[in-house]
């Protein structure tokens, strides 16, 4: 079938403004929109530009959003979009975009690495492996699932608004290892995300949670980092 | 251009990049440049597991996965190699446990483990639990584990710089040449060592698990610098890929219990592995599916693919632990795994060759020669721990081991070493690649001409070979070489130019599919992942040995590809028949 997709075009080389551009693709109603954006870049316009890697949403490459949605465009089939209707596909928004669907991700990067994403430890390693209950192992699984694709850091509006505010990811990045039994960094981490910068600036609008691609509760995870804060327990 | 001296540079930022960044930065100053940011790398689309003999749950040892390993890869294994990455094993997961990695737990809080294809005890008396995982997303959490240790660390990345070239200077590694997809700019890197990690070539064939980017530039910048290639003809055909898509579906869907069946619903693989079934090697279980098809008893309209048969098991056991590949089926094919089979047909998965390296992960000139400064592990690199045949959960591991290893070897050469001085214009071959095809008027397309390349690789030299089909596949190749001095890009930019850039990969795929091709008709047997039905049988006799390949220029300047062998290092196993 054919498939009008309309893309947000910039590339500040050529001109300043970004403009939209409509393309008509053929297209199996089980393609994907990656499908879409590289028929049209293979076959009509080899100019247009976006990030893509493993194509099968593992490697979160191709965050975008899609009929005002953010979604990987991977993992986005075409017969679930309506294709009577035109495609729409933007960049993601809250980061500068650079050139067509590709985004500045260094401060995206920057709000993960702020937060001590790693596991943090004190004394002698053990000779084997730690020792960890499956319980204690499944308290922390949801936000092991991320992808870093900036999904849900880029669906929030506060992120929207506020340069400085971390983000989703952030938190969903620093509850893997509050809530790791292993760790041991918990109340430093903490004290970087009540920051007034921090949590305190999610207003549970929960614009993360239905974006992100790996079906992460992202905004119940940052209500239990809230929660964390105020009892000073995890 | 910008120029830049560091004592070690690593090219690719997967699971063995990063292994051997965390070791290299910790002895020297080291940057890491990678075409992709470093968790986009397909180390992430790893599944089922990372096999140690920790002996969990069950009596095992490193000395039974030794064996499984040179069996596994049909004997063409370099069995010293082979014991070293089956000895540190152990210690390689423990200390990805002691990173943070969040492993599935046994009742007692260890590490739990699984049963994986062609790993048995006591050298195949019956399968044994010995993969290492986190549901079915083992190498997501290895890529995610590894990154996290780098910002602790403070490596220094380089993200989205394309490696170009390699310079060399007296049969010294000196440095590379990088292109900054950002801006277009080019980057010369002077460094005491290089080590490339930047992965396989899967992009030489059509349906494949692999990534876009996996498009072989590591082996094809070494290569066009007269290095040699080892072991190309084997490619490794993974059986459960999705059908129609290649979308990989882990082998630990059979370790947990799944079948394969046909349209007969007959468990057809009791025929071709009557001890292990459905866990025989991934070669095996692949050539059974495909002659499955070819002798008419595939399933659906086209009789095209068989079936993955996972309703037997609890649902609440798959999402436990195969979330991930049955969410696949659900999204790709609109398929529920609880209550549906799942369409699936072999797809290319692991290149087994590469640059050839020794167990420090020294790249070799020769059979013999290390190229002082030149480092590589992971799939661009052939050490040989995977022989014929690679083993499931056999990657996860040798990117942990070898990338470790040569991340150390890397800067303890570095601190002996001297920067050497770079050679004329270091930059001159990337300037003239890059703007020769930017400035190129020709008309042809990119997407068209690989789109051939991988048509032709399906038809001819995927899981069946034949003399025939491999020299159709050269002749179509050495075609497509000569549109692709016409090629075109559209982008004449400066920012971002991925048009540029895939027309840059393209060349690397074009010289790695030949390079296959021509080791692939040489070997006139049938061994592990090579499967020549002209020569169904393997010949120890005369093909007991590495294929080693080398690119040449005759006196007309023309490219020849010489192949010469190399022997295969046997410690304690003798070449047996393989059965399972």
């Amino acid at each position: 079938m054919d498939v009008k997709v309309k893309i947000l075009r910039y590339n500040p080389e050529v001109v300043d403004e970004s403009e939209w551009k409509t393309y008509s693709v053929s297209l199996q109603p089980t393609d994907r929109v990656l499908d879409a954006l590289h028929k049209i870049k293979w076959e009509q316009d080899g100019t247009l530009t976006f990030r893509r890697s493993c194509a099968h949403g593992v490697c979160g490459s191709d965050a975008m959003r899609i009929n005002g949605r953010n979604r990987l465009a991977c993992k986005t089939l075409i017969k679930d979009l309506n294709p009577e209707k035109e495609i729409t596909v933007e960049p993601i928004k809250g980061l500068p975009v650079l050139k067509d669907l590709v985004v500045d991700m260094e401060p995206f990067f920057d709000a993960y690495r702020s937060v001590m994403p790693f596991l943090v430890t004190s004394g002698h390693e053990p000779t084997r492996e730690r020792i960890q209950s499956q319980a204690d192992r499944d308290r922390f699984d949801d936000t092991t699932k991320c992808i870093l694709c900036a999904a849900c850091t880029t669906s929030c509006p506060v992120f929207w608004s506020d340069g400085q505010y971390f983000g989703p990811q952030a938190i969903v990045g620093a509850h893997r290892f509050i809530f790791d039994s292993r760790d041991e960094g918990t109340e430093q981490r903490l004290e970087i995300l009540n920051d007034k910068e921090g949590v305190w600036r999610c207003r549970t609008t929960f614009n993360c949670t239905e974006a992100c691609p790996r079906g992460i509760e992202v905004t119940k995870a940052i209500q239990e980092v809230k929660r964390a804060l105020i009892f000073r327990r995890v | 251009m910008q120029r830049h001296q560091y004592d070690v540079v690593i090219v690719g930022a997967g699971g063995a990049g990063m292994r051997a960044a965390l070791e290299s930065s910790k002895r020297t100053r080291t940057a890491v440049l990678t075409k992709l940011y470093p968790t986009r790398s397909h180390t992430g689309a790893a599944q089922g597991g990372m096999c140690a003999a920790l002996a969990n749950v069950e009596e095992d040892n490193w000395e039974w996965h030794t064996f499984d390993t040179v069996k596994g890869g049909d004997f063409l294994v370099d069995q010293d190699a082979a014991e070293v990455m089956c000895r540190e094993a152990v210690d390689a997961v423990l200390d990805l446990e002691k990173m943070g990695l969040p492993f599935n737990r046994t009742a007692e809080g260890k590490i739990d483990q699984r049963f994986f294809g062609g790993h048995t005890r006591n050298h195949g008396e019956a399968v044994v639990r010995r993969s290492c995982f986190a549901a079915d997303r083992t190498g997501h959490m290895i890529l995610q584990t590894l990154y996290q240790q780098c910002i602790k660390q403070n490596v220094e990345f380089f993200n989205e710089y394309y490696v170009l070239d390699l310079l060399m200077v007296a049969g010294k590694a000196t440095g590379v040449v990088a292109y900054e997809l950002a801006t277009g700019e080019l980057h010369i890197f002077s460094a005491k060592s290089i080590v490339f990690a930047s992965g396989g070539f899967g992009k030489v064939f059509r349906t494949t698990s692999n990534a876009h980017t996996l498009t072989g530039d590591g082996m094809g910048i070494t290569w066009r610098k007269g290095l040699p290639l080892e072991d190309m003809e084997f490619f490794q055909f993974h059986p459960t890929g999705l059908a129609g898509l290649g979308v990989l579906l882990s082998e630990a869907a059979r370790g947990e219990g799944g079948i394969l069946r046909n349209k007969d619903n007959e468990r057809f693989m009791e025929r071709y592995a009557p001890t292990v079934k459905d866990l025989a090697p991934r070669d095996m279980v692949a050539r059974a599916m495909a002659n499955e098809v070819r002798e008419g008893r595939g399933c659906g309209p086209d009789g095209a693919y068989v079936m993955l048969d996972l309703t037997h098991l609890e649902p609440a056991h798959i999402d436990a632990k195969l979330p991930d590949i049955t969410e696949f089926a659900r999204t790709y094919l609109g398929v529920e795994p609880y209550t549906e089979q799942i369409p699936v047909f072999p797809t290319a998965h692991y290149a087994m060759g590469g640059i050839p390296t020794n167990i420090k992960g020294e790249a070799l000139a020769s059979n013999d020669d290390v190229i002082p400064g030149l480092y590589a592990a992971g799939e661009v690199a052939c050490v040989s721990v995977h022989g014929a045949n690679r083993l499931g959960t056999n990657s996860l591991l040798d990117i942990n081991v070898f990338g470790r290893r040569a991340g150390i070897a890397a800067a303890e050469y570095a601190a002996t070493a001297e920067f050497e001085e770079l050679p004329d214009a270091p930059e001159q071959f990337v300037v003239d690649l890059v703007e020769g095809l930017r400035t190129s008027t020709g008309d042809e397309r990119i997407a068209a001409i690989r789109a051939d390349l991988q048509a032709t690789m399906d038809l001819n030299a995927q899981v069946y070979r034949t003399e025939g089909s491999l020299k159709q596949a050269l002749t179509d190749i050495e075609a497509l070489k000569e549109r692709f001095t016409r090629v075109g890009v559209q982008d004449k930019g400066k920012r971002f130019n991925t048009d540029l850039l895939e027309a840059v990969e393209l060349g690397f795929l074009l010289d790695l599919a030949e390079v296959l091709v021509v080791s692939a008709l040489a070997r006139k047997e049938s061994r592990g992942g090579h499967f020549r039905e002209d020569y169904a049988k393997r010949d120890d006799v005369n093909f007991m040995r590495h294929t080693m390949a080398y690119r040449e220029l005759d006196a007309e300047g023309n490219v020849n590809i010489r192949l010469d062998y190399k022997p295969v290092v046997q410690t304690r196993y003798k070449p047996m028949e393989r059965k399972y």
